[in-house]
This record gives C-alpha cells, structure tokens and sequence, in this order.
C-alpha cells in the first residue's frame, strides 16, 4: 500500500486554556473520501487548518503528500484544494469572474482543467452571469467546490461544505465527490451530521479535540457491543422518562419516533422483559430488536470517553 | 505576474460594484470641498478698494486701470495719506487699500524695482486673502506684460500686509486638510475594510494556500486605492482651483509626489490596522478613531495647534497629517519648494517605511 | 400533549413579491401541544411563511390565525403570544445567564418577582445554578442550545417557533434538547419548528414539506415513510423534491 496522503501522529493544538485538539492521530490514503463526523468545537477546523498548512500544531506529526507541514509548507499548498468552512466566494463577483479569479491565482486557466469540472460546473452553467451572492446555498457550495478544483488538486480539503444547504443539494454534493475520489483526487471532509458518515469510505468520529473511533462506517458500526432495542409507545415524553428511570436500561436515546434502548445485562438481553415493564405503565408498547448506526455509536463512545474521563 | 493581475482584476470588481465605496471615493471629496469651501469663501466679485497713490505717475495709473477694469475690484476711494488706511477700513467701506511708493516709475527705472503695498482686512480672513492673492495676481501679469521685452528685467514687489489678524489662520487651509482628511479615509480605512472582508469571509485562507506571495496580496490590495487616492488628490486641487480659485504657487511635480508619499503612507497604515484585527467592524473603528479624528482635529486643520494645551501638542507632533498638511500648504499657497519642506517630507517617508516594515513583519502566511 | 385545539389554522394563504409567488394557497392547522415540522428546501418559501405566522409579514391574501389572533389586524397580539429561537442566534454572549434571562423576561412583560422565581426554575430544571453568573460565551454550546430554549418559553408562550434548532449540536445534547420540547409539548405549547434537516423531522408529531411554495405533503413521519415507500424522512423528501422539479 502507498504512503498515506495525510499522516498526522499525536497532534494538540490549544487556544490559551482551550483545547481544541487533543493527540489526535490519523491517516488518510490516497483516493479515499475520509470524513471527520463530529459536532461544532470538536476541532474539526482546526485540524483542517492544520492540513491547509494554516496552523501549525502545537505538538505531534502532521504530513501532507509526504511534506511536513512546517517546513514545506509552500509545497503543500500547491497540491491542495481547500475550501474553509463558512466559506462563501466573493458575494459581489459572478459565477464565471469567481472561477477565473482562483483559476489565475493558482497560476492556470478555466479551459486547462475544464474536463475535472464540467460534471459540477455544468449545474451552474446556466447562471455563470449571476452574482455569486445571488446564488442559492447548493449552488454556491458547486461554485466552491470548482473553485476549489481549478489547479486540479491532489488533496481536496472540505471543512462542513454541506452545512446549512438542503437535502437535494447535499445528496448531489456527495455523489460529485463520490466522482472527483474515481478520478483519484483524494478528500478529507468533514460534517456535523452522522448520517453523511456512511457515504464516507473512512470516518473518524470526533469529539472535544479526540477522536473516538477511526475506521470505515460499517466498521465503526460493527463494534456497537450491545443488544439495541428500538422502543415505541403513544406517549414518547412518558416514554423516554420510563426508560431513563428503568432500573436495567442502560441507556435509552431519541431517535425520531422511536427510542434506543440497551439493557446493562446485554448477553442475556431479552425484549420480553422490556416490553412487560413498559406495557403496565404505557399504552401501545412496540419493542424491537434494531441494527446500532453510527450515531448510536457516536454516542456510545461519548459516554465510555466520559466515564472514564 | 498572472496570477497578481487577475487579483487586481477583481479588487477592481470589488470597488466598482460596491455603491457605498464609490461613494465614498468620488463623490465625498467633491462635497467635502464643496462644503468647506462655501462655508468658508465667496466669491470675490467688484471688492471694494481704496488706493493710496504716492507716485501718481503713469505707471501707477495704469495698474489701477488694469485693477478696475478686471471686474474683481471696485476702487471705492483715492486716499491720500496713511491715516486715512484705518479710516477707510473701519468705516467698513473697503476690503484692501493698495499703496503705490512714492516715485514708483523712477525708482522702477532707475533701480528696475519698485513696491506695492497691498493692505487687506484679515478679520474675514478667506476673504482678505483671496483679494490679496487677485491683486498680486494682476500685479504680477501687469508687470509680465508691460516689462516682458525690456531687458533690464524690471519687477514690481507686491508685498501684502494682512490687518487685525496677520497669521492668515484657517485661510484656504481647508484644501490641505480636505486632502489630508480623504486620502486617510480612502487609502487607510478603505484597504483595511477590504482586507479584513477577506478575512471575515474565509476567502483570506483560500488566499493563503494559493501560489499568491503575502505581498501579492497586499500590494493588489493596495495598488487600486493608490491609483484612486492619486486621482482624489488631483480632483482636490482642480476643484480648489476652479471653483474656489486657490492658487497652487509651487511645483505640480512636488506637489503630487508629496501627496504620493503620504498616500503610500496611509496604505502602509492601513494595512497595518487589517493585520491586527479580524473583523470589518473594528477595522473600521480603529481607523476612524485612530486616524480620521486626528486627521481632522489634531492636524491643525480645523483647530491651530499653538492654542492646544502641551499634551495635545505632542499628539500632534506624531500625527503624520500635520506634515503632509504643512507641506502642501507651503507648496500650494507659499509657492515653497523641496528645501523648505524637506524635513517634514523625511518625517513620512520615515512612517511609511515604518508601517510597511511592521505590516510585512505581521502579515502572516499562518492563521493563529 | 396534542389535543384537539386549532392553535394556528392558515386558509388559502398566497404571499407575492413582486410577479414571484413566495407562498402559493398553504392550507394546513396545528394543533395544541402539536411538535410540527415546517420542511423544506432553501428558496421553497419556509421563511416567508414563518414571518407571516410570527406577525412580522402580511400575506397578499387568505385567512391566517394565530392563537386566536388574526394576523392582518393583531399582529401585536401576536408577538405576546409566541416565542422564537433560532440556531443563528441565541443569546448576548457579552452578558450572564441570569443577565439574559432577565433581559428576555422583561420584554415579555414579566415583574420582577416573576423574573425571579423563573430564573431560579430554569436554573435549576437546567442544572446551571452553578453557571448562572457566567458569560454566555463561556458555556459550550449544547448549554447555550438549551439556555436559549428555555428563555424562549420563559413568558409560557401558546405557541415556540424554532428555527433549525439542533444543527452542530453533539448527538446527546440534541436528545436532551428533543426532551426538552417534548417536555414543552407535553404542558401543552404548540412547537412549530422549520428545518431542512431532514433528521430533524423525524423528530415532529407531523411534518409539512414546502416544495416551491407550495405545501407537497403533510402527515406523520410514519405515514409519510409508508406513502412514499421511503425508511427514512431525507429520503420522503428527495422523493418529492425531485417529483416537483421534474415536472
């Protein structure tokens, strides 16, 4: 196997008191979307920064495509398309005068590299006159994502591109990089929302500057110890109040119109038992045995990091 | 090189489609001059003068006629000795009194010189001024044309007396001050806000990793501010010119590499504020309070600073616009050349690199 | 707990801008204790119905009531009867927790024994007794998330309108947050949340998905999932989504 494409050993950055990020280790390989999950100040963007060549760690080891980040940074930087989060192009400049702007920084031109952007370049198209303000979030994220690409990158940094845009603009943001990965650029991104981890090939899950877990989705999901009971009942407020009060619930979580529930004994986990101490004290009790995703997982690992912090 | 003009391709997208920049680019120092110069002049049409001629030779007849026929002046009065000057002025009746030597003609002929005394009431002192500089004026191209081809190279002496407030204060100083107050805002206020827009929109990072140099970056920024500051300066002058009929006595040339020179330096201190802060707000803060303010208060521009106590003094000791004012204000209106003004021209030159050296040395290719 | 109470009932509501219809005849009520989601794509016209509901916008037409209030004339009345919280903004970080609490009771009218005897029930139903003379910027987020709840239901409003509420939260925070509103719900506020996080909805007694102005369904969860043959609710709404715009 190749050499990692980002190597980082141990890596702490603090901000005064805070710590943003704490020995975190990870390796992401060539052509590969990798995905940190993990909710707002867990250090995501930090650690972003820190592959951008934009911060440097306080302590530990971070490579990009070989080069340390300290020493080679101008290295670095050539080989990287990054777009931060909360970015948003230059509101005041139009579609097409956006992308030949980062297409002259970066030293080439729209038509060199037209091939790796026709495929998202060609939902824009149409507006190429409008002013990127003018676009909506989908759109602007597809601008971004072209500009981001016009040197044609080796590694393509993403920092939360699909926060705040819709359902149908993020399903298609995810199957254009699931293109730019077959064509062999390599991602890293990061999101807040879990059910994005799964359309990563690797995910870290991270949270308070640490990364719980580290592996593909299935896997991550796979190593969810516990028997996991989906609970339904008319009453969820009453539902979710019983559960937390259970004497053998372990945990019991919200999930949409269900809760999920683990037992402390789970070897001899049994529903019956669920379903008779829930039936005396809620109307429409449905109990059923349901496979962890990677939130259920997320929140496991949140709370064996606590308890044994 | 590229990749810098297509960065100043879109600094120069940025100020055209942004209508609050224009207007504060083009259509502020037109109404600042405006506003400063119709609260402060008006225009000198048939001034009422008396004229106390002691030689009353043909010389001296023909200036008078040349006075009065250029339609400024009015000769209200012949006076015939000095005591009448004061007379005449507190009566109210006239503005200037001109006072021909005695035996002008034969001392023009005999030594090739001759004086006129030009006494003006300076209590209205835009006006004593503006009189005093027409009749100069008029004297001076009188003697342009009659002695031309003579070629023992006679000359008239206009020299001017101001009455009741010698100093000229705030006479015509709203041009320098004008100028010293919007090249600030422009070039310091402007180039900071732009910058830090970039900074506040994440662009800034995006910047950062590309192949641009930190001083392609920061000369791009730069440059159109330069460029227009330049032009601001130059529609400055023409406006005081045109419209409010201020003399620019010196030399052109150092006249706008001066205005350059502090242009340059307001730039450097521009960038220097959007090195130190993240957020348009404070940027725009900082260099009001910082800059602008004193540009106008502590400048001697509106207040004199002889009559400020000795603390305020020192602030504007190290103010730079009180330089840049003092120098234009002896190119424009005394006519000074470079050795008159070279110190204070060292002074922001040593600002500007200054600023710039701390700017470069806190630019960061790094976020923190 | 929903009960059978109309809380908000909009007939025939049409908002234009201009030539653009924003809102194109929305028809739905919601209920008393009712958790309803108000979904949609950006630009599918959410906001502008959200501004006419909360009384800060006329509609072109249509009858809209809120809370017994008639939105042309008692727009006012309105204002008194609703809360609101948006994820964009919470709270003055520059100020306490008591600080902010007091603050928003105040606008509402709240005495000053009133402000006293709810901010020592928030503090302690939220288990920050020990933060309450804190900054705000000095709580993490989750903390602010539920701060900013609770102070929006301080004046027992009929009806807490939220706006995206639990977007870059922690997974567990935003439990303790859907606890929360249930815990609201149950003591019989209407909660009408706008998302386009379609994890979010699953969360809603019922849900609405706004499709280019136009109300494209409204039912629950489950029976949304069932009609459209979908396992989730991200899923229901690509399915419509896409339908519209293929037309």
């Amino acid at each position: 196997m190749s050499n990692p494409v980002i190597k980082g050993t141990h890596l702490c950055k603090n901000y005064g008191s805070v710590q943003a990020v704490r020995d975190v280790s990870f390796n992401v390989n060539e052509g590969e979307i990798f995905g940190f999950i993990g909710p707002d100040g867990a250090g995501k963007t930090s650690l972003f920064r820190m592959a951008a060549t934009l911060l440097l760690p306080d302590s530990g080891n971070l490579e990009v495509c070989g080069l340390n980040v300290e020493n080679d940074y101008k290295k670095i930087r050539r080989l990287l398309g990054y777009m931060p989060g909360k970015f948003s192009l230059y509101q005041d400049l139009t579609v097409e005068e956006n992308l030949r702007f980062f297409a002259s920084v970066f030293r080439t031109t729209v038509s060199q590299n037209y091939n790796l952007i026709r495929d998202i370049y060609e939902h824009i198209e149409p507006f190429k006159n409008r002013r990127a303000g003018k676009l909506s979030g989908g759109m602007k994220q597809k601008l971004a994502l072209s500009c981001a690409l016009i040197h044609r990158p080796r590694l393509l940094l993403l920092d939360e591109p699909t926060t705040g845009i819709d359902a149908v603009s993020r399903k298609e943001f995810w199957s254009l990089l699931r293109r730019l990965r077959d064509e062999g650029i390599t991602v890293l991104v990061s999101t807040p929302y879990m059910d994005e981890a799964s359309l990563c090939d690797r995910i870290a899950l991270i949270q308070n500057g640490q990364i719980l877990s580290t592996d593909t989705p299935d896997v991550v999901a796979s190593a969810f110890e516990h028997q996991l009971f989906a609970v339904k009942a008319r009453d969820m407020y009453l539902l979710i109040n019983i559960l937390e009060t259970c004497p053998f619930v372990r945990s019991a979580f919200i999930f949409g119109q269900e809760v999920h529930v683990t037992i402390n004994d789970y070897r001899n986990a049994d529903e019956d038992k669920l379903v008779n101490y829930l039936s005396d004290k809620l109307a429409d009790v449905v109990v059923y045995q349901t496979k962890p995703n990677i939130e259920d997982c997320f929140m496991e690992l949140m709370s064996n990091k606590t308890k044994k912090g | 090189m590229h990749e810098f003009k297509g960065f100043l391709i879109k600094e120069f997208y940025h100020i055209f489609r942004d209508r609050r920049t224009m207007l504060i680019l083009f259509a502020m120092p037109v109404l600042q001059m405006l506003l400063f110069g119709y609260v402060i002049t008006n225009e000198i049409n048939h001034a009422q003068i008396a004229v106390l001629d002691k030689s009353d030779d043909y010389i001296t007849r023909k200036i008078i006629t040349r006075l009065s026929a250029s339609g400024y002046f009015e000769i209200k009065s012949y006076l015939q000795t000095h005591d009448e000057i004061k007379e005449a002025f507190q009566s109210g009746e006239v503005r200037e009194v001109v006072v021909f030597e005695d035996n002008f003609s034969e001392s023009l002929n005999r030594f090739g010189t001759a004086n006129v005394h030009i006494i003006t009431d300076a209590s209205d002192a835009n006006t004593a001024n503006l009189i005093a500089n027409y009749t100069s004026a008029l004297i001076a191209r009188f003697s342009a044309d009659e002695f031309n081809k003579d070629s023992r190279g006679l000359t008239i002496k206009s020299d001017v007396r101001m009455m009741y407030n010698p100093e000229m204060k705030s006479v015509f100083m709203f041009v320098p001050g004008t100028m010293a107050m919007i090249l600030i805002l422009i070039s310091a206020l402007l180039t900071s806000v732009t910058i830090v827009r970039e900074k506040e929109t994440s662009s800034m990072e995006v910047l950062l990793v590309s192949p641009l140099k930190p001083a392609h970056i920061i000369v791009g920024k730069v440059a159109p501010y330069a460029v227009l500051s330049l032009i601001n300066a130059f529609t400055i002058i023409l406006l005081g010119h045109t419209v409010f009929g201020l003399p620019v006595l010196g030399s052109f040339i150092l006249l706008f590499s001066e205005c350059l020179l502090f242009i340059l330096m307001a730039l450097s201190l521009g960038v220097l504020i959007s090195t130190t802060t993240n957020s348009q707000q404070v940027a725009m803060m900082l260099a009001m309070v910082a800059l602008l303010m004193p540009a106008i208060l502590l400048s001697g521009f509106i207040f004199p600073i002889e009559n400020m106590p000795f603390w305020l003094q020192w602030i504007c000791k190290i103010n730079p616009s009180t330089y840049f004012i003092i120098i234009i204000k002896n190119i424009m209106l005394k006519g000074s050349g470079f050795m008159a003004v070279w110190r204070e021209t060292l002074i922001l030159a040593f600002y500007t690199f200054f600023f710039l050296f701390v700017s470069i040395r806190k630019f960061k290719t790094r976020l923190t | 707990m929903k009960t059978d109470k109309i809380v908000i009932s909009v007939k025939n509501l049409i908002k234009d801008f201009g030539s653009f219809r924003a809102n194109d005849r929305l028809n739905f009520d919601v209920y008393e204790g009712e958790v309803f989601g108000f979904l949609g794509a950006n630009g599918a016209g959410k906001t502008t119905a959200l501004k006419i509901l909360c009384g800060l916008s006329r509609p072109t037409s249509g009858e809209v009531m809120v809370s017994g209030c008639n939105v042309y004339t008692q727009s006012n009345l309105i204002k008194q009867k609703i809360g609101y919280m948006s994820q964009k903004f919470t709270l003055y970080e520059d100020m306490t927790v008591t600080e902010n609490i007091s603050f928003y009771a105040g606008i509402y009218g709240l005495n000053f024994k009133q402000i006293k005897n709810k901010t020592m029930q928030l503090l302690s139903s939220l288990g920050l007794e020990g933060e309450a003379h804190k900054l705000i910027a000095d709580l993490p987020l989750g903390w602010r998330q539920k701060l900013a709840f609770s102070i929006a239901i301080v004046h027992d409003p009929a009806i807490v309108f939220l706006d995206e509420p639990t977007g870059g939260v922690d997974p567990v925070t935003r439990r303790q947050f859907w606890k929360m509103i249930y815990e609201a719900a149950a003591k019989g506020v209407t909660v009408f949340v706008t998302t386009h996080y379609m994890d979010e909805a699953e969360y809603c007694d019922r849900v609405s998905i706004m499709v280019d102005g136009r109300i494209a369904a409204l039912d629950t969860p489950a029976n949304l999932k069932e009609k459209y043959n979908a396992s989730s609710m991200n899923e229901v709404f690509l399915g419509l989504a896409r339908h519209t715009s293929n037309k």
